[in-house]
């Protein structure tokens, strides 16, 4: 707390301009080793931005040996190395550490990092009324850690063996056995210590979000006024807070595994001909503990996204956001069920069918509160006044893919229709589309949203509207075939189909998809170049743009080191007053006192003002 | 086309577009003006049943072209019924997208921006939510109910009179052992696993001695056939996409899956039109570098051909003297079409003591 007051303290000088040199901080201790919020999440959010670009070239990459299975790779060489056969074709096990590196990047260091990261580090204190997170000083720890994480993962891309290539779920005894793969020998033992320092980073992050949300908030800010986006990253921390720790314990028994000769996850194993001595331990437990974690993972990522969709789609529609208890009540419910429901990754592992019918129910249901999250959405667009900034079209595009990739969520969670499309494409379209392009629209439109806040300066709206088109049309036109791949039983993470003559089709579809995602990726650096542009020579922002009503925007326009100058504003109602019958305005900033509207006072704001009159 | 070509056409459509998008945040950079705005405004909000529209149209072309290229009919009695409830689920769901998508890409087209226009003012509506609720809890709850009883029947125990065999995976192939006249299976351990005993089997379990090990897999049509499935260094998985079937391998722990097949391969290769036709078997959990290569054969014969095939197979210990030699003598006479040879017999005496169990270890 004596933190606060600090930071308090210097809240006057900072809002005038950047690059003050004269203030008290020193460069490294102001943008290196910052504590101060604002300044982590930007540094969340470009370190994500970079570990996005890694981990689409190499999906790239992949999709260059799916798609074009015949083509001439030496021109990748100089890059490739070794990766490059004699024969000018992606090496078997790099393809291999390539899948696996573009999920775990992608899942870990872009959605979870680089999404969560960025907004919760931002927003929260900014939208709850608060000088800065709860420690500073931790909040620095979070992102230090979670760098170098990267580093060593970045590092694990350069070896000689390879990253760890047994798939991003790193299942044992692939995994654990250093013989059964070149990536799982050093390239696994750095996959498992990123991933430590990156939960560590998780945890000291979300622990901070959770304290700062429950004890920071300004006066007025009660739970019920809370912006949907903070009820999402409360409830995201939740979810990480309790689930992260189960995956360190699955990657420190698969360490102890590895190194120390225990048999957790291993047993009866005859491999490179000898039988290992590991006897007694189960892979199967090494599932269980990693999908503790991975379900819910897929809420981490997602349920910013939704949060940062909701205020936005309410935001840009004019109209209250539909629901909006009803929303935080099906996110309260999709933490609570995204617990329960992970063993329908494991429906066809010899697990006590008994066991999977009951995760097949606990999952079918989670599709309930979703469905009201999606019915919300489209509700609050019924009869708005729609202004389409580019942060709102990825709000909509975010609810369709959300929409076609969750319903096939139907299908996978049924145990007597997953045993056909387990590990099938089906599944890969799925995923990508409700969880990786949901969570990625949520994110594209949380930058293009917050820009103005974060840098003063406004990013330019046509080259975000050619790369959502893009986007949008490029996630479905990549994602959506694969669907039809899934259903004809093309197994995931095949170097080639040809063996089989069950699989040796789609040849003309392989390409298409390819090149969809060569051109979807292309358009990634149209914002890439529009976010750096516009950093420096962007139009000058307002200090409201979207006319908004949440309390970040009532910061100076470069809010400073505590966010406020002077007192933190008090809030006197929810987020949502947007086109308010009777108000001269078509919103009313949280901070406008009901006495100051007496026109479009409803009976209810009535008893309301009482209060406030009262206190 | 040449693959090289379409290459360079995307990444010159691509440079192309990134180079006229560079133009023209260089020309347009300054302050967007109000009208154009205005413009743009329309121009999304057109956009979007404009995709609605091309996406769908898209989809329900190329639908019955995807079609062509999936797999036969199902093989078996329970993928029939998987199949059903699929394509029922399949429409169920499209419809759901097809609504929500008409209303989320239009609304953006009707309630777009138009000056003075004020949007409705319209928090929440306690009977729309409830109703929202139920409706999809319902068509859930008839899916759940659909979905665990068919579970139910796929997972249940197989029969008693199963066909029964079992298949190992290994990096990078499959195994298959079936159990001989006698119909049981004897014992197996991986730390017996040597050259001449893939398998690991126990060479003091006489039931071990006429198990066979074919090339490829033959199943009788008609009959419940069960596989019993491990796993000898890695995760595997049995992948039978013409069964719709799928099993986990798992090293030191066995699982397993049965099914009833419905056409022989012969007559397969009739209803497919396709004579070259086969049954296969793919391996579906990531396993190392030769993962996409594990295939192997399934042939369903006509129970005659089947009874023919089974019986003319030969023991696994036919010709395997380097494992036989191993063998107590006093065991061997159990291994179906002995003749004891005698040089075997004295080297056998010096190695192996007459109390010794089957376990031999590999590292000496």
């Amino acid at each position: 707390m004596a933190h606060l007051e600090h930071t308090a303290v210097h809240g006057h000088d900072v809002h005038d301009e950047h690059h003050e040199e004269h203030h008290e901080l020193s460069f490294i201790r102001k943008y290196i080793f910052s504590e101060d919020h604002k300044v982590i999440g930007k540094q969340f959010l470009i370190t994500g931005l970079i570990w996005a670009v890694i981990g689409g070239t190499l999906s790239m990459i992949f999709r260059l040996q799916l798609g074009l299975p015949n083509a001439d790779l030496e021109w990748l060489r100089p890059i490739l190395g070794e990766w490059i056969t004699p024969d000018h074709k992606l090496s078997q096990e790099f393809y291999l550490a390539l899948v696996t590196m573009h999920g775990t990047i992608m899942v870990f260091f872009v959605l979870t990092a680089g999404l969560s990261g960025t907004f919760s580090n931002f927003l929260i204190p900014l939208q709850i009324g608060a000088r800065d997170m709860a420690s500073g000083f931790l909040n620095m720890l979070s992102y230090w850690f979670f760098f170098v994480s990267g580093v060593l993962m970045f590092i694990s891309l350069f070896i000689e063996t390879g990253p760890a290539s047994g798939g991003w779920v790193i299942y044992p005894p692939l995994s654990a056995v250093q013989e059964a793969m070149p990536g799982s020998g050093l390239g696994m033992t750095l996959w498992l210590c990123a991933m430590a320092l990156f939960i560590i980073s998780s945890l000291l992050g979300g622990i901070n979000y959770i304290t700062t949300i429950i004890n920071l908030r300004t006066k007025g800010m009660t739970f019920d006024r809370l912006p949907l986006t903070i009820w999402a990253f409360f409830l995201t921390a939740i979810i990480g807070v309790l689930s992260f720790p189960v995956l360190l314990s699955a990657a420190l028994l698969l360490i102890f595994d590895r190194s120390f000769g225990t048999s957790f996850f291993l047993s009866d194993i005859y491999i490179n001909g000898h039988a290992l001595d590991h006897v007694g331990g189960s892979p199967i437990l090494f599932q269980h503990l990693f999908w503790f974690l991975g379900h819910p993972e897929v809420y981490i990522v997602l349920l910013p996204a939704l949060g940062i969709t909701s205020e936005i789609i309410s935001t840009n529609s004019r109209k209250p956001i539909f629901g909006y208890k009803a929303m935080i009540g099906s996110m309260i419910g999709i933490t609570f069920l995204s617990f329960i429901v992970w063993a329908h990754h494991m429906f066809v592992t010899g697990m006590n069918p008994f066991l999977g019918s009951i995760f097949m129910l606990l999952t079918l249901i989670i599709a309930v509160p979703s469905a009201v999250k999606a019915f919300n959405y489209i509700t609050t667009l019924w009869q708005g006044n729609l202004i389409f900034t580019p942060g709102m079209l990825f709000s909509i595009g975010l609810v369709s893919v959300f929409i076609s990739g969750g319903v096939t969520g139907i299908i996978l969670g049924n145990a007597a229709l997953d045993v056909h499309l387990h590990d099938t494409y089906f599944v890969v379209a799925h995923f990508h589309l409700v969880m990786g392009s949901a969570s990625f629209f949520g994110f594209m439109a949380g930058v293009y949203h917050w820009f103005p806040k974060m840098f003063g300066r406004m990013m330019d709206e046509r080259l975000g509207y050619v790369h959502f088109w893009m986007t949008f049309v490029g996630v479905y036109l990549v994602f959506f075939p694969m669907h039809y791949q899934g259903i004809a039983g093309f197994p995931r993470r095949y170097y080639t189909y040809t063996v089989y003559n069950a699989f040796n089709s789609f040849h003309d579809l392989e390409a298409f998809i390819s090149i969809a995602a060569f051109i979807t990726f292309g358009a990634q650096f149209i914002f890439g170049f529009n976010f750096f542009y516009s950093i420096f020579k962007g139009r000058p922002a307002s200090s409201n743009p979207w006319r908004s009503n949440t309390l970040e925007w009532t910061t100076p326009l470069h809010p400073g080191h505590g966010n406020w100058v002077g007192e933190i504003p008090t809030v006197y109602r929810w987020p949502y007053d947007y086109s308010k019958p009777g108000a001269e305005d078509d919103f009313i900033p949280q901070t406008v006192p009901y006495s100051q509207t007496a026109s479009s006072n409803t009976e209810h704001d009535a008893e309301l003002l009482k209060n406030e009159q009262s206190h | 086309m040449d693959f090289k070509v379409i290459l360079s056409i995307a990444t010159f459509v691509l440079i192309l577009a990134v180079l006229y998008l560079v133009y023209r945040v260089t020309t347009i950079s300054g302050a967007i003006k109000g009208s154009s705005r205005k413009i743009d405004n329309k121009i999304n909000a057109f956009l979007f049943p404009v995709f609605l529209v091309v996406m769908f149209g898209l989809a329900f072309w190329y639908n019955p072209i995807a079609a062509k290229n999936y797999l036969p009919e199902a093989a078996c009695d329970t993928g029939v019924e998987t199949d059903k409830m699929f394509w029922i689920t399949i429409y169920i769901i499209s419809t759901v997208v097809v609504i929500t998508h008409i209303l989320l890409l239009t609304f953006p087209y009707f309630y777009q921006y138009k000056e003075g226009r004020k949007a409705k003012y319209f928090p929440d509506n306690n009977t729309l939510e409830i109703g929202w609720t139920i409706a999809p809890a319902i068509v859930l709850a008839g899916l759940i109910a659909y979905g665990w009883s068919t579970w139910t029947k796929i997972t249940g125990p197989a029969p008693e009179k199963s066909n029964e065999l079992e298949i190992m995976g290994f990096q990078f192939a499959w195994k298959v052992r079936y159990p001989g006249k006698d119909g049981k299976f004897g014992k197996y351990y991986f730390r017996n696993i040597q050259a001449g005993n893939d398998f690991g089997l126990n060479l003091d379990d006489k039931n071990n001695f006429d198990d066979f090990i074919p090339n490829e897999i033959h199943l009788p049509v008609g009959q419940p056939v069960k596989f019993n499935i491990r796993a000898r260094d890695v995760l595997h998985s049995v992948f039978l996409p013409h069964f719709r079937q799928k099993m986990d391998a798992v090293p030191g722990m066995p699982t397993s899956l049965w099914f009833t097949p419905l056409y022989t391969t012969a007559e397969m290769r009739k209803r497919t039109g396709n004579p070259q036709f086969n049954y296969e078997l793919a391996c579906t959990e990531v396993c190392g570098k030769g993962h996409y290569s594990m295939r192997y054969i399934v042939v369903v014969d006509t129970p005659e051909d089947y009874k023919k095939w089974y019986e003319s197979s030969t023991s696994w210990l036919t010709d395997n003297d380097d494992i036989v030699k191993q063998i107590n003598p006093e065991l061997r006479k159990f291994i179906p079409n002995y003749t004891p040879k005698e040089e075997v017999k004295q080297e056998v005496q010096v190695e192996v003591p007459s109390d010794s169990t089957s376990v031999v270890s590999l590292k000496d």
